[in-house]
């Protein structure tokens, strides 16, 4: 987890040393299925090293909004901007490539491979060693698995799941296995983690490890990170900067204190700004 | 007591991925080598060289191959005996055109031939997917049939339509022909074999294995964290092939000696693999030797027994067979859809704490 | 008009024929899938199955007679009676009802959330079975099967066009029986599954088995339902083909071309299996007649499947299949 933090970061953010330039920034995106529109005209950007969130009710469009940034759904309408370069249409994990991570609000692990394999997986856009490579698994491959292995070990280590480390994924319980979705994201040093509802289902304690966490991450290897979450406590005490949507429109973008006290976000919360 | 991992610690993380991690198996594994090339070679006769050796070690290869196709890669194939009957083909063509060459380069190059139709059959694997793709690679099983059957160049414009094998040497001894000894046909599959076992294990450790299982586990996923697709998917198909052709030019050239497509390579011989794959084991290189065995054991069992034993007409015997065969299946999917490969698994945790099992 | 072009409408004439058999399988590959999600590869072996039990019953063979003669030395083969044919479509169809029940049972009960693939390969080890066990019952030589439907040409098209044309059709008569039969089968399906209770729990379960679970209906009863029509089907397709080929093992095959027609159609639109039936059947004949002659012939074997490979590359739903939406 080397070469993460940006040194260019700490001038360019004025009050905060942790928030740098922004290195993201969607231009009007609209996304439709057939006649509904999931996403209409939205419009933000995302700063070196914050921690963004995206709130609003269900059915908002925030899932198909971080679709839009990974790149699996295709937007019909608007621009992604990417490190000051217009994006152009790139497939899924063309995108990873690039450095975006992310975590599925319906955990997405491969239940028929182990803990470790599946957090090696994040590491696959960083794999060099050809086929032939790996069919003689001499030299190249195997010094690079190793190599591979090392890395992924610090993650282990860092997000306390080594008890689990060969145990298939599949026989892990629900928070465990949110933990490791989170450490296949991260195994893949990330420019930008996306996180879809990391908290869901969690009871009190598995929240805090997990904001514990989130924050460590943002700390100690400056990773951008935009979080999709429906806990307002959470958002209010993690995020730096927050977007609101509310059936495909942005109705609210600032710091956590400012939205929070915006007339349409609590409009569309019913009345009810915090602990939602 | 024996077998246990006890004491033995692993201070690297090499050791810690190696094959056989576990000091006894390990030493199993050279004990199975060195009986399969010091002891059997000196045994062998040929009844259980044609009834049992060689078919298992060739079918063992294609099991192999579909394993890396549909247990580790997900894409289910109905296509395998048409890939094979590509590998026969492509070797008997390369057999009679270039006869200086010697065979084992040709069976080899067979296998790349193959690779490469399979490959073309694949690009559709990009966009239909489960049993859509199943059905799909039907299209290759029957087209590639037919194609063998109606094209006299394929089988030299030989009256017959079938195709045979010259006799081929290698290091003087004959390993094609009527006049191969049996050690010889054996020795030859098991080089094959030990070779392209070693290499699947590699291939499905490494960076290229996780990428199939990604895609295998949850497609959609493996794409955005960074699996390319096409790429994964295509070289599932193409390094499956490459084995089913060696498979099928094995079949061939070493086993069968002449062949007629329809009968050797229909889509019965699909199925074959397929049960093989999914009795020994989805997703293991071990179950797709079990899987092997069982279904060459399990026809010579039934003969031995219901034939010899008791007397019957043969075709009742296969029609028990097919019921066998079929029953064994719903029951492996229904109970342990890891197959024989994971019941061996089972077996070892618990070997592994014998006698003491608290 | 051209001989040439008269000789192809007689061609598609008799595709069109031969789709509507295909259809005729193909249907119960769509009532299994659209009530459970279960791609029934045994449905070609269930109407093979269906055929061998019809002739047996019909003829008054002892089942199981070789494998009893086996064991016990015996040698019987005939009761030495022969059932009239209503009586024994019946019996059969009773024994199709049993055959589903067992599935259900042996089967289908412990597959219950499984990936369909899994599933697949199930209902493949299934066809394995019931092929080794209609031979068992039966025996495994080719069998004539005669239902009272006619047979051979039919000669008022051939009068009539060749009234019209100076050139006389050659339609067989079973294929249009086999047309009228599969008409009425659609439309009694489809009555079934509009107006009856039953039908209604049947499309509630095709749409949503969670939900329909949660309003009380017996998924497992919906199952054995299902499964029994679809042995209905089988029966009247095996009828058909059994009269048209004989009862023999190649009849299985026949399930197999019932796959490109459904990847045509979409497996969840009985229109879809139809129009897909009707399609494959014309699309080989003309290629054949077309191309055939040129590159060796016998490219039935293989034409419907590429042209579904080639379709489905540009439509992976199918004609008639609900567009596949995918999400994470």
């Amino acid at each position: 987890m080397t070469g993460q933090v940006q040194p260019a970061a700490a001038e360019a953010a004025g009050g905060d040393r942790r928030i740098g330039p922004v290195v993201m920034e969607m231009k009007n995106i609209t996304l439709r299925f057939g006649g509904v529109t999931a996403i209409r005209d939205i419009s933000f950007d995302i700063r070196e090293g914050e921690i963004r969130a995206i709130i609003g009710p269900n059915g908002a469009g925030k899932s198909s909004m971080l679709n839009v940034i990974s790149g699996f759904y295709r937007p019909q309408e608007g621009e992604v901007w990417f490190r000051g370069q217009r994006r152009p249409r790139l497939k899924p994990y063309q995108v990873a490539r690039q450095g975006i991570a992310r975590t599925f609000q319906n955990i997405a692990l491969f239940e028929g491979m182990s803990v470790l394999d599946n957090i090696m997986t994040g590491r696959l856009t960083l794999m060099r060693s050809t086929i032939l490579d790996q069919a003689l698994w001499w030299g190249r491959a195997e010094r690079e698995e190793v190599a591979h292995r090392e890395k992924v070990e610090k993650i282990i280590d860092f997000l306390e799941i080594q008890h689990v480390r060969k145990t298939p994924v599949g026989r892990l319980p629900y928070g465990l296995k949110k933990r490791v979705e989170l450490a296949r994201a991260l195994a893949a040093e990330p420019r930008i983690l996306l996180l879809d509802e990391p908290m869901a289902g969690m009871n009190v304690e598995e929240k805090e490890d997990m904001c514990r966490f989130v924050l460590d991450v943002n700390d100690e290897f400056g990773t951008t990170i935009v979080l999709i979450e429906h806990d307002m406590g959470v958002v209010m005490d993690l995020s730096d900067r927050v977007v609101v949507m509310d059936y495909g429109r942005k109705i609210a973008d600032g710091p956590p204190a400012e939205v929070r006290r915006d007339q349409a976000v609590i409009d569309a919360y019913l009345g009810v700004p915090h602990d939602g | 007591m024996l077998y246990r991992e006890a004491g033995d610690f692993k201070t690297t993380y090499a050791a810690d991925g190696q094959t056989f991690p576990i000091a006894f198996d390990r030493w199993r594994y050279y004990g199975v080598l060195a009986v399969a090339f010091g002891v059997v070679p000196f045994l062998i006769n040929d009844y259980w060289a044609n009834a049992v050796f060689v078919p298992f070690l060739i079918y063992a290869i294609a099991a192999i191959g579909l394993n890396i196709l549909t247990g580790y890669c997900g894409q289910v194939s109905l296509g395998t005996g048409g890939f094979m009957a590509v590998g026969a083909y492509a070797c008997y063509k390369l057999m009679t055109a270039f006869p200086e060459v010697s065979i084992l380069v040709h069976i080899v190059l067979a296998g790349g031939i193959t690779a490469g139709v399979g490959l073309l059959f694949g690009i559709p694997s990009l966009r239909i997917k489960g049993f859509y793709l199943a059905v799909a690679t039907l299209a290759a099983q029957f087209f590639l049939v037919w194609l063998f059957n109606k094209v006299p160049w394929f089988y030299n414009y030989s009256a017959s339509g079938q195709i045979s094998a010259p006799e081929r040497t290698f290091l003087g001894v004959a390993v094609t022909g009527a006049a191969t000894p049996a050690w010889a046909k054996y020795l030859v599959c098991l080089v094959f074999v030990v070779a392209l076992a070693w290499v699947a294990r590699n291939l499905t450790r490494g960076a290229l294995g996780r990428q199939w299982m990604a895609i295998r586990d949850m497609d959609i996923a493996a794409e955005i964290i960074g699996v390319n697709p096409l790429r994964a998917k295509l070289a599932a198909f193409a390094i499956s092939s490459f084995y089913v052709g060696i498979a099928g030019a094995l079949l061939f050239a070493v086993y069968l000696g002449a062949v007629e497509v329809g009968e050797a390579f229909g889509i019965n011989k699909a199925f074959l693999v397929l049960f093989m794959i999914i009795i020994g084991g989805l997703g293991s290189i071990f179950g797709s030797f079990a899987g092997a065995a069982f279904l060459v054991l399990l026809p010579v069992l039934l003969k031995n027994v219901l034939v010899g034993g008791l007397g019957w007409s043969t075709s009742l015997a296969a029609h028990i067979e097919l019921m066998i065969v079929g029953a064994l299946i719903v029951l492996f999917l229904i109970v342990e859809p890891h197959g024989l490969a994971q019941l061996w698994r089972l077996a070892k945790e618990k070997l592994r704490l014998w006698p003491f099992p608290h | 008009m051209s001989d040439q072009l008269l000789f192809a409408m007689e061609v598609t004439l008799n595709g069109l024929m031969a789709g509507v058999m295909y259809a005729l399988v193909a249907l119960g590959f769509v009532l299994i899938f659209k009530a459970s999600g279960i791609f029934n590869f045994a449905q070609g072996v269930m109407a093979l199955f269906a055929a061998l039990t019809l002739v047996g019953f019909q003829t008054g063979q002892v089942p199981f007679a070789h494998l009893i003669n086996a064991v016990f030395g015996t040698r019987i083969h005939h009761f030495g009676w022969s059932v009239p044919t209503l009586a024994a479509i019946v019996a059969t169809m009773a024994v199709m009802v049993l055959m589903a029940l067992l599935v259900e049972r042996l089967v289908l009960k412990h597959f219950v959330n499984q990936a369909p693939i899994i599933l697949f390969m199930a209902t493949i080890g299934l066809a394995y079975f019931l092929e080794g066990l209609g031979d068992v019952m039966w025996g495994a030589d080719i069998k004539r099967l005669d239902v009272g439907l006619p047979q051979g040409i039919s000669e008022t098209i051939d009068g009539t066009t060749f009234g019209w044309f100076g050139y006389g059709f050659f339609i067989d008569r079973l294929d249009i029986v086999a047309a009228l039969v599969a008409a009425a089968l659609v439309v009694s399906l489809t009555l079934f599954s509009q107006y009856t209770r039953q039908g209604r729990a049947l499309r509630a379960v095709a749409d949503d088995h969670q939900a329909a679970l949660s309003v009380g209906i017996s998924l497992r009863a919906i199952w054995v339902l299902v499964w029994s029509i679809a042995g209905f089907v089988a029966l009247v397709a095996g009828m058909m083909w059994g009269t048209k080929l004989g009862v023999q093992f190649s009849l299985s095959l026949i399930a197999l071309k019932a796959l490109p027609v459904l990847m045509l159609g979409g497996f969840t639109s009985i229109p879809g299996a139809i129009v897909g039936g009707l399609i494959v059947g014309v699309g080989e004949k003309l290629f054949e007649f077309a191309v055939g002659p040129m590159i060796g012939g016998a490219t039935e074997n293989w034409f419907a499947y590429m042209l579904a490979l080639v379709f489905l590359l540009f439509r992976p739903q199918g004609l008639f299949g609900e567009r596949i939406i995918e999400r994470v």
